[in-house]
């Protein structure tokens, strides 16, 4: 249970609120009319290839759901939902044969 | 016509985001049965999910208050969760950056991991599109996302609907963001870049305040654009 009191949860909530809003803001406020360098767009350009999987990487390999140990079960699905997704370009069907995969193989498996 | 494009650009955004959507709102659920059960209202609940509005952050938070930390740990932690989204601001900033004000305030308000990345993906795949239509495509994808992550948090704040455990909803967050990865790994640059990213992630999941995400996709960046500059980027 929460002890902070009322007025505490209300100013993590605001401070919060604007400090995420700032954050998320930043380059689109600040840098909003310049045109980046080439150097610096060719790096933009990974973000999204550099952050996702950095983001997901630890939660797959030691899930809280198994005590934070390795499970075969999620490693199989994840490897197929990358690869669909990677052979199809499609990310409908890479979630469809992630969760077929998972629901399957634990179903068989489990 | 400009405006007839701008519509289908934002017509294209909220389609490209709906099965995500549906992928988002367990976790919504699950948001607001954690922060009832913590004790916090239900206007508190739902504070969090529209004045904060970022998944991950928001259950640091109520984590680390269950926990009696300090109000300023609670609030650096949360924030420190949400630096990743600097990265998103600067790598949308050649698309939208010269969008209008307002465009440009709702597109970092609605700014998720999953409306990024969709956006993201379509402006890699068309890079020459007018800002305009770049703009409206990155809302579209919001006005799905923004109602079904408030409208969840509400039901799971209100009537405590649970997900079973069997569900393994804490898959469902790799799935997506594999689901979205998988078709943006285009040439050996982005492979190498998400290979680097995954190798040096778990090396450095022992850094505190979520740094380790930042140590891991600074570098795999730089080897995304040094292979690109090498002639491996498409």
């Amino acid at each position: 249970m929460i002890a902070a009191s009322d007025w505490q949860i209300w100013l993590v909530i605001i401070a919060l609120g604007i400090g995420t809003f700032l954050v998320r803001f930043s380059f689109l406020g600040l840098l909003g009319q310049r045109d980046l360098p080439d150097w610096a767009l060719r790096h933009l350009r990974y973000t999204a290839v550099a952050v996702l999987p950095a983001l997901i990487a630890p939660l797959l390999v030691w899930p809280e759901a198994n005590g934070g140990e390795p499970e075969p079960l999620r490693l199989t699905a994840a490897a197929m939902t990358l690869a669909v997704g990677y052979l199809t370009g499609n990310g409908i069907w890479a979630i469809v044969a992630g969760f077929g995969s998972f629901y399957a193989l634990g179903a068989i498996f489990g | 016509m400009p405006a007839a494009s701008s519509k289908s650009a934002y017509l294209a955004g909220v389609w490209a985001c709906l099965p995500f959507v549906m992928m988002a709102a367990p976790f919504g659920l699950l948001f607001g049965v954690v922060g009832a059960e913590a004790g916090l209202n239900l206007a508190q609940v739902m504070a969090f999910s529209t004045v904060v509005i970022a998944g991950a952050a928001q259950f640091t938070a109520v984590q680390l208050m269950t926990e009696a930390a300090p109000t300023i740990l609670v609030v650096l932690s949360a924030l420190a969760v949400n630096m990743r989204m600097v990265m998103y601001s600067a790598s949308l900033q050649p698309h939208v950056g010269k969008a209008s004000l307002w465009q440009r305030l709702l597109i970092s308000y609605t700014m998720f991991d999953n409306t990024y990345a969709i956006a993201s993906a379509e402006y890699d795949e068309r890079p020459t599109r007018p800002v305009q239509q770049k703009a409206f495509f990155f809302l579209g994808t919001a006005t799905p996302m923004v109602p079904v992550w408030i409208a969840s948090t509400y039901l799971g704040a209100a009537l405590g609907t649970s997900i079973p455990d069997a569900w393994a909803i804490d898959f469902a967050m790799p799935v997506l963001f594999l689901s979205l990865i998988g078709p943006a790994l285009r040439s050996l640059a982005h492979i190498a870049a998400a290979l680097t990213a995954v190798i040096l992630s778990l090396a450095f999941a022992w850094m505190p305040f979520n740094l380790g995400l930042i140590a891991a996709a600074l570098p795999a960046m730089a080897v995304g654009a040094e292979l690109e500059r090498r002639g491996y980027g498409r």
